[in-house]
């Protein structure tokens, strides 16, 4: 099944001896020269490009307080060395969160600091050399920025404001990554991820709309670019195509549909994502915020909802405002922007979906934390939100739920093993190699209680699991969108599942009477 | 007065500058440098007041730290909370009459030695013993490791074994204050602990031991968790992205 050994699940989590280099091999495919230029980089390598990063360094050294702090502020206490998943997968030494940024951090000593520049050897000071540049390249991008190692360093020292750093000073002097930049680019000039024009997304919604319409009987509407709508929905693209993301987004139609509120997605800000973030670059982010706040303007909505994507939602959450606000054109009685995991809640909380949890019960659930919603962003008003929300609603519409050890869940989560920009086949190792710690998490809820589903709200979280479950000898569909198990409890006024539910006892005097 | 008094008095007077004007230099940095974008690690506190609350269990009980790693965390508390009461006791040094919490610490706060001893050896200890560690140490680790533990060990023998005459210590330390060079005592066992003190106030500003401002500094531990109540943005990025005609049209 693959070229690599796969990593064995044991009876419990086991935190392996440091080998050297075994993942020295892992590397991305390198970005062509389009997909630089129209990110605003370099083609290819610059001439000099030993200065250019220096320089850039120095640069993002006096932008970034995160930057700055962290690179002096560590002391080598060894508190996050068995955190990352990619460790714990690999046994590679330079994926221990410390050593990672070590491979950074030697070479702003050696070019920013006193002891590095006259007792380099001393302090592990190195100059910016070609193989110090590969080694970037590989364990930078061996890195999801998950930001779990930041959750148990005593400072808070977040391997992933390094990440983005050193990749971002990577594509200033001309190598970046194809997987990454090229996708920020069509998001850039088509407005999503996939390149799926307006017409792609307009007929994909339509066969929704009929495939519902079969189901329930009601024309439960996907609408795209209806201006004047109350909210716009921006989701990820996966949704509408990949398998389980769809049956997520056909869940958050039921819902609205159910609620009688007035929404539409748009064909210019079809794209939650913002693999900006991956690659560090501000800019880049920026223009892609920027799209949906023009979409909002131009659809005259007046309230923002994203759907499931957890990278997604760090942005949105916790960096839409500062990127495209302020948003003062919205209205403002309600968060800006909304989770549709808030909305829903909002709505089961209040009574008002209709949930008939017998359709669930063929599944056993537990719930996969994704990284950048739990230790990136919130839901709802009070800190933690973010785990209770979507607990509350797998809860409402599903009788059997369990969780994972307290140690794989909430702000300890372990990432999927796909995030970061690292989704894409050519890290195919490193993604079945980083998923162990989850699939440790998930065999142990399994053997312990029968657990047959995982559901997850993340795009990237859908796609990895599909992928790399099987790797595991689990079942690709076992991972489920939360709004996929909304979708198949929700009976929707009207609709043949109420009028099945309702007319019970008709069948029953049915079946009596004959 | 002997060539060693003087020597000592300027090797003070240098290290302190420096550790002042080092780490004032450090703290302004940090300071001045913009955190562009929000980046609590979450949950985080929704206030101000939850943020300090948040800090004072990082600094004052490492809890990261302890969620983190048990012995990292046993040895490395007890290193740092026996070295506060150290310094605090040092004050009588310093102070002139002696404050009455200081002389409150005296009789009990000298033990605090053997905690800081027996933290720094456990921490050096597993810079041998766990290969994880091992790995990430480098020379400048174990130096800074070997430097405390030999503050500690000369002090600890000044204090347990060999006496050194603690009042002309102090009349020494307060001329200084005062630009009124006094004579030093000249026990082998005091000038190692002041050279080595010194030598830790130089590197103080140009080394990790950085955690101790950075720590306050840190974006992911002190930003308050409200992206989406109060809009935050760095002024470079403004001047970079938002100029007028830029704000224009995209509000069009
Ligand atoms: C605000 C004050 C401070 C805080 C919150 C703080 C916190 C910490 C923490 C959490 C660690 C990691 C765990 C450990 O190894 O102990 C650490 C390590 C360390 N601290 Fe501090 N510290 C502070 C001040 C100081 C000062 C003033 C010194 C020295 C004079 C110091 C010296 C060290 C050393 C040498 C280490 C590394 C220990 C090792 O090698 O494992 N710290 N500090
Ligand atoms: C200019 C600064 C300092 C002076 C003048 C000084 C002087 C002394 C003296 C005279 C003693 C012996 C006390 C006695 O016999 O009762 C002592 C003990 C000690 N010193 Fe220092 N010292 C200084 C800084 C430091 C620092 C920065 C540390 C820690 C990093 C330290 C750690 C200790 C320890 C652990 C002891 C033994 C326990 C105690 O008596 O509290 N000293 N010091």
């Amino acid at each position: 099944m693959a070229d690599f050994e796969i990593p064995k699940i044991k009876n419990y989590l086991e935190i392996p001896a440091v080998q050297e280099d075994v993942m020295a091999h892992s590397s991305p495919f390198i970005a062509k020269p389009p997909h630089q230029a129209g990110l605003g980089f370099p083609e290819e390598l610059v001439d000099d490009w030993e200065n250019k990063a220096i320089e850039k360094m120095g640069d993002l050294l006096g932008k970034y307080r995160s930057f700055q702090v962290y690179l002096d502020s560590c002391v080598k206490c060894g508190a996050c060395t068995d955190k990352c998943h990619y460790f714990i997968g690999t046994t590679d030494a330079k994926n221990m969160p410390v050593a990672r940024q070590d491979l950074l951090r030697k070479v702003y000593r050696r070019y920013f600091t006193f002891a590095g520049k006259y007792f380099p050897k001393l302090v592990g000071a190195t100059d910016m050399t070609k193989e110090v540049l590969d080694e970037w390249y590989s364990y930078f991008h061996q890195c999801s920025q998950c930001r779990r190692c930041s959750v148990f360093c005593p400072y808070g020292i977040d391997t992933a404001e390094i990440s983005m750093a050193a990749r971002e000073i990577m594509d200033e002097v001309g190598l970046g990554q194809k997987y990454c930049n090229e996708i920020i680019l069509k998001a850039q000039t088509i407005g999503n991820n996939l390149g799926l024009p307006e017409r792609a997304l307009a007929d994909t919604l339509i066969d929704l709309e009929e495939e519902v319409e079969e189901d329930t009987g009601l024309p439960v509407k996907y609408p795209l670019d209806v201006k004047g709508a109350d909210i716009l929905l921006v989701t990820p693209s996966a949704d509408f195509f990949a398998e389980p993301h769809i049956d997520g987004l056909i869940g958050y139609g039921k819902v609205f549909h159910e609620v009688g509120a007035s929404w539409t997605m748009s064909s210019k800000a079809s794209e939650a994502a913002n693999f900006g973030m991956f690659i560090g670059s501000y800019a880049n982010m920026r223009k892609l915020a920027m799209r949906i706040r023009e979409a909002a303007i131009e659809l005259g909505v007046k309230r923002i909802v994203f759907g499931e994507c957890g990278h997604a939602w760090r942005v949105a959450y916790s960096f839409l405002n500062t990127l495209a606000g302020p948003f003062d054109f919205l209205d403002p009685n309600y968060p800006v922007p909304q989770h549709i995991c808030e909305f829903t809640h909002g709505y089961l909380e209040e009574g008002k979906l209709r949930i008939n949890k017998e359709e669930n019960d063929h599944m056993r659930l537990t719930f996969h934390d994704s990284c950048n919603v739990a230790r990136g962003s919130r839901m709802g008003p009070t800190p933690g939100g973010q785990f209770e929300i979507p607990r509350k609603i797998i809860k409402a519409v599903c009788n059997h739920y369990y969780d994972m050890a307290q140690d794989t869940i909430h702000d300890a989560t372990y990432c999927c093993g796909g995030g970061g920009g690292l989704l894409t086949d050519d890290l195919m190792e490193i993604r079945v190699k980083g998923a162990l710690p989850r699939m440790q998490a998930l065999k142990t809820v399994v053997d312990d209680h029968g657990v047959t589903n995982m559901a997850a709200i993340c795009a990237i979280c859908k796609s990895q699991f599909t992928k790399v479950l099987p790797y595991y000898d689990f079942s690709m569909d076992m991972i489920v969108s939360v709004h996929q198990l909304v979708s198949d409890a929700i009976v929707l006024t009207g609709s043949e599942q109420e009028k099945e539910l309702d007319g019970v006892e008709d069948d029953e005097a049915e079946a009596t009477a004959e | 007065m002997s060539f060693l008094s003087i020597f000592y008095a300027l090797l003070f007077y240098f290290a302190t500058g420096l550790l002042v004007v080092g780490l004032g230099y450090k703290i302004r940095q940090y300071a001045k440098t913009p955190a562009p974008l929000k980046i609590p690690t979450t949950p985080a506190p929704v206030t101000k007041g939850g943020v300090v609350i948040r800090m004072a269990k990082e600094v004052v009980f490492f809890y990261s730290l302890f969620r983190s790693n048990k012995w990292i965390w046993l040895f490395g508390w007890l290193f740092h909370i026996t070295l506060f009461v150290v310094l605090l006791r040092h004050l009588r040094y310093f102070t002139e009459p002696v404050w009455w919490w200081v002389d409150l610490l005296q009789p009990f706060g000298k033990y605090a030695a053997f905690g800081m001893i027996a933290g720094l050896a456990g921490l050096w200890a597993r810079r041998f013993l766990v290969d994880r560690v091992r790995y990430i140490s480098a020379p400048s680790d174990h130096l800074m490791l070997a430097l405390l533990l030999g503050i500690g060990i000369s002090g600890a023998s000044m204090t347990f074994v060999s006496h050194t005459d603690i009042v002309s210590v102090k009349v020494f330390f307060l001329g200084l204050m005062r630009f009124d060079l006094q004579p030093l005592p000249s026990d082998p066992l005091l000038l190692i602990h002041l050279g080595l003190v010194a030598a830790l106030m130089i590197i103080f500003p140009f080394s990790k031991l950085l955690h101790a401002p950075g720590v306050f500094f840190s974006p992911t531990r002190n930003q308050v968790d409200n992206p989406r109540e109060q809009r935050h943005v760095a002024a470079w990025a403004v001047a970079e992205f938002e100029s007028a005609g830029d704000q224009q049209k995209n509000n069009t």
